[in-house]
């Protein structure tokens, strides 16, 4: 299992998502100006401020040679992370639905936040499932620990897309009640494609990997869950 | 400025004629009368338009440190774990593991009256670049703020403090408009540039006090972390070596910062200042990225020689100081700049303070590989010029020469000064306007509450949410979680850091302040559990020509000199910041000290918080609380004592030695607002309850000084540290109430008031 994770100029945690997927199989980082995904079973467009960001988050990047061949990746079923400005690369793209708008407090925001997973069955997320390494919220959904750290993070699509996806199980990731600091609809953390290969969330898993850093290791199960997947796949 | 044109009749040069600069000229320059002299004497002649703008920039206060430098000799700059003392763009020690760590405070102080944003986002920049100058990769960012009263948050309560008459930009006559505005945007500006390129801010603090309303503070501190032998230094070597200029193009932004901004007070501040924007540089975090990881790359092939940024006096200092270390000439063609404009003149080019660019030395062999490597990154490499054995700055234009001066002469021979330091003999600083109603009649729990919603003691969550503290994956603790942030380290040791300052006490004793405010910074390591490696200072200060400014700062440096050998926490770097005053007076004189240290094992770094119910609470070190010059005795409106009871250092440091090695459960040193304070903060960190009995009055609740530590700790286990260093248990976490009895004086109050109170701050930003 191999991850390759995309490096733009301007990205900042590609290696801090780099050695988050080094903690359950190889990983290698991709330059933004090489076609070559190097055979990686899976790809984390990480987050930062792609190319500066200056135009509009993930509006240049999303024209990378690097991201031609992603995006040709995730048409031919390949899973895709994105996450933080990795998530705006990927609607910009069109491979997610949607789209990022700037915080309703207008301000960069950090916080530790408590996630509910809505569907702890995709391939981002099956290993989420409540036990004794995830807690459960008050319905008995799976609840994760995870930190945030954007200023462009409310979700935003159209009244008839966001049924449609709330219908087609698209929303994966809510900000826990009293959580969404960003104003985003539904409470949207994260979302997956249609076909569900291709999810972005604003939250950084990459960031709740080790007690010792973040007291959370719940960003954990994000890439074990795609090890899983993509193990899955193969047998 | 008074400069139209560079050229000059008494060299060679292309164009026409252009009358040699008087010394009128030089002295709207800021060089006086006797210097500009003394310039003429050692270029043989009346220096040109040029030549002169170029000695101006190096003999300013900023580039010479004129009044400061025989002070600073007077520093310890030699310890165990010190690799690189002061002289180089930042200082390091040894941490271990073949590591060493750089760091290095700077301010931004005048560009952040003038335009907050930017000043304090381009701050942030120049002192990263500091960093990877040396071959660090940075790695966290903090800072140290100080502004005017901020106004009242807690709607009702009266006796809002000074400040505002000037309140600008924002609503004329609103109390603490200026203050905000300029707290909001240098915040917005720091978390802009390091959330921007990926460094963490993992700390810092602020304070507010009318004598900053005026002439803000914006102090960044930043450290790095090298592979020992990849530290780079800056000395220009081997003539017909090549120098290349790399990163951001060259405009007119920030003509004369260094001479016009950072060395010469301010105006009545506000609008008196806004037609010294243009002087203020614009900041781009994304091309310092890419020129971060382009040099960082340069130096682990092995492709450089030398390194160099370029800060204040942009080519001017840059240029120079790397011939002047390493004892050789430099040829400078400024044709051969990129530029972003057309028609720039050879002194703009030479003094621009544009952002974001590097200059470095390369072995000719080496320079296809350095072009292309450059080319990969998207930063502009441009050879300018080479190394020469003459000893001469030859400025030329297309091959011509227009500007040949001494390297010695620019960078080596600006005369320095003798202060006259003497003691003021009455008070510098009208008293605080006092909270009304808050006497020490009032019943101590509204006392807590008052000094926990005070602009200076409040929760700072507002202002570090807005920062990424977590990139890099580094941080053991965050904001608030303890005294000092940590950093993880390879080998499962830890970094400790932190920035501390109180410039009303220094303002009350410069000595005894300042000694304070560096064993303020070793206990917040203490409470860490790290050990002191070495001390970064800036000296924020008034004109230094006036005695009594003369005075706080010869006082603040002896303080500064003897702490830090006590500490054994040599200086290794650091700057100065003088001339900040305007009309309303001289800011509090405010050394800032940062301090980093090392804990043998991150995953036993301390916390700041109550954990256990039943956990015993104990107060431990020689801690004599008092009230004078106290956050409570502000509030009140008491004026300033005429000096700080003397200070048991070596008492003070048993007392961080015990700390630093005891069982850590929960642990606090007790600064600003006493030891009420410090317990409701551990209340709060850890949402429980106390029950706590104290000896004597209201100084015991209130008090300030060093050398106190509140720590908390399963039962039984404070035994270990009884006899070591003076310890009374005061009491037993738990609950839902802060209950606290000091003699005749009672405080309860349940955490739901002490969390209202300790979020005022909030109401800033509303």
């Amino acid at each position: 299992m191999k991850f390759g994770v995309v490096r733009f100029p301007g990205s900042c945690d590609e290696v801090d998502a780099l050695h988050a997927a080094r903690r359950v199989g190889d990983a290698e980082l991709i330059w933004h100006a090489e076609r070559d995904l190097k055979a990686a079973d899976a790809i984390v467009v990480p987050g930062g401020f792609s190319y500066g960001d200056y135009l509009r988050a993930g509006a240049i990047a999303r024209f990378s040679p690097a991201m031609e061949s992603v995006i040709a990746f995730a048409r031919d079923g390949g899973l895709v992370l994105g996450i933080c400005n990795g998530f705006q690369v990927l609607c910009e793209a069109g491979l997610l639905p949607g789209a990022l708008l700037v915080n309703t407090n207008l301000r960069f925001t950090f916080r530790q936040l408590q996630l509910d997973v809505v569907h702890a069955d995709t391939a981002f997320t099956r290993a989420c499932g409540v036990s004794a390494n995830v807690d459960a919220d008050a319905d008995g959904q799976p609840r994760l620990s995870i930190p945030a750290k954007h200023s462009w993070g409310r979700y935003y699509a159209d009244a008839d897309t966001l049924d449609a996806m709330e219908q087609a199980g698209q929303i994966v990731l809510r900000y826990a009640a009293g959580q969404n600091f960003n104003g985003s609809l539904h409470d949207i953390a994260g979302v997956c494609n249609g076909a569900g290969n291709v999810f972005g969330m604003m939250p950084h898993p990459e960031h709740a990997v080790d007690e010792l850093i973040g007291g959370s290791v719940d960003g954990l199960k994000i890439f074990e869950s795609m090890r899983l997947a993509v193990e899955g796949a193969r047998q | 400025m008074a400069i139209q044109d560079s050229r000059s009749d008494t060299k060679p040069a292309a164009g026409v004629d252009a009358p040699l600069p008087t010394v009128e000229d030089a002295l709207a320059l800021g060089l006086t009368r006797a210097e500009y002299e003394l310039v003429c004497a050692k270029q043989g002649c009346a220096p040109n338009l040029l030549e002169l703008a170029m000695y101006s920039l190096l003999w300013s206060e900023h580039c010479a440190y004129k009044h400061s430098k025989k002070l600073l000799r007077t520093l310890p700059t030699d310890g165990e774990h010190v690799v690189m003392g002061p002289g180089e763009n930042a200082g390091a020690v040894d941490v271990g593991g073949g590591l060493v760590c750089a760091f290095k405070v700077e301010s931004h102080n005048h560009p952040s009256a003038v335009e907050p944003f930017q000043g304090a986002a381009t701050g942030v920049g120049g002192i990263l670049r500091d960093i990877f100058a040396i071959g660090a990769r940075p790695i966290a960012v903090l800072d140290s703020l100080r502004f005017g009263e901020p106004g009242d948050a807690s709607a009702g309560q009266s006796g809002s403090p000074v400040a505002g008459e000037a309140g600008s930009p924002g609503t004329p006559g609103a109390t603490g408009t200026r203050a905000r505005y300029l707290l909001d945007g240098a915040v917005a500006g720091i978390g802009h540039y390091g959330n921007s390129i990926g460094v963490p801010t993992v700390g810092g603090e602020v304070y507010f006090e009318a004598p900053y309303e005026h002439n803000c503070l914006v102090n960044a501190m930043a450290l790095g972390l090298a592979p020992r032998e990849r530290l780079v230094r800056s000395a220009a070597a081997g003539p017909g070596n090549v120098l290349v200029l790399f990163g951001a193009s060259t405009g007119r932004d920030g003509i004369g910062g260094a001479s016009v901004l950072a060395s010469a007070e301010l105006g009545s501040g506000g609008d008196g200042d806004h037609d010294k924007r243009p002087t203020v540089q614009v900041g781009d975090p994304f091309e310092e990225k890419k020129l971060l990881e382009c040099s960082l790359e340069l130096l682990e092939r092995g492709l450089i020689v030398s390194l160099q940024d370029l800060g204040a006096a942009g080519l001017t200092s840059s240029a120079a100081e790397m011939a002047s270390k390493g004892g050789v000439g430099i040829d400078l063609d400024v044709a051969r700049v990129p530029l972003r404009e057309p028609g720039m003149e050879p002194f703009e080019i030479m003094v621009s303070e544009s952002q974001e660019r590097m200059l470095c030395v390369v072995e000719p062999a080496n320079l296809d590989a350095v072009l292309e490597l450059c080319a990969k990154w998207e930063v502009n490499g441009s050879p300018i010029g080479e190394v020469t054995d003459s000893g001469r700055m030859r400025v030329l234009r297309d091959g011509q020469l227009v500007g040949d001066m001494s390297v010695a002469a620019l960078v080596d021979d600006c005369p320095l000064y003798d202060l006259r330091p003497r003691k003021p003999t009455e008070a510098l600083y009208a008293a605080p306007p006092a909270r009304a109603g808050l006497t020490l009649q009032t019943a101590p729990r509204d006392i807590l509450l008052a000094i926990l919603s005070s602009p200076n003691i409040s929760s700072r969550r507002p202002l570090f949410e807005q920062y990424d503290a977590i990139v890099q994956s580094r941080t053991v603790r965050r904001p608030e979680q303890a005294d000092a942030a940590v950093l993880a380290l390879p080998d499962g040791s830890a970094l400790a850091v932190s920035i501390d300052g109180n410039g009303r006490r220094v303002a009350a004793d410069p000595y005894t302040g300042t000694v304070e405010a560096v064993l303020e910074c070793a206990a917040n390591l203490a409470c860490v559990g790290a050990q002191p490696l070495g001390t970064t200072n800036n000296l924020n200060f008034g004109n230094p020509e006036k005695p009594h400014i003369a005075w706080q700062l010869s006082e603040s440096v002896r303080g500064l000199g003897d702490a830090c050998r006590a500490l054994r926490a040599p200086i290794v770097g650091g700057n100065v910041s003088l001339y900040n005053e305007g009309a309303t007076g001289p800011i509090y004189p405010t050394p800032v000290i940062g301090m980093v240290g090392r804990l043998p094992d991150a995953a036993r770094a301390g916390r700041l918080r109550f954990s256990g119910h039943g956990h015993e609470i104990a107060l431990l070190g020689p801690f004599v609380p008092a009230l004078p010059a106290s956050e409570l005795d502000k509030l009140r409106g008491q004026a300033l004592p005429d000096g700080l009871p003397a200070i048991d250092i070596a008492g003070v440091r048993a007392a961080q030695l015990a700390v630093r090695d005891a069982v850590r459960s929960g642990l606090l040193d007790i600064a600003e607002g006493g030891v009420a304070v410090a317990l409701a903060e551990c209340a709060l960190a850890g949402g429980v309850g106390a029950e706590v009995e104290l000896d004597g009055s209201i100084e015991a609740l209130f008090g300030e000084g060093p050398g106190g530590f509140l720590i908390s700790a399963a039962p039984g286990s404070l035994d270990a540290l009884t006899g070591a260093v003076p310890l009374i248990r005061i009491g037993t976490v738990g609950g839902e109430m802060l209950r606290i009895s000091a003699g005749a004086h009672s405080i309860a109050v349940t955490l739901g008031q002490l969390v209202e109170a300790h979020s005022a701050f909030a109401e800033l930003f509303a």
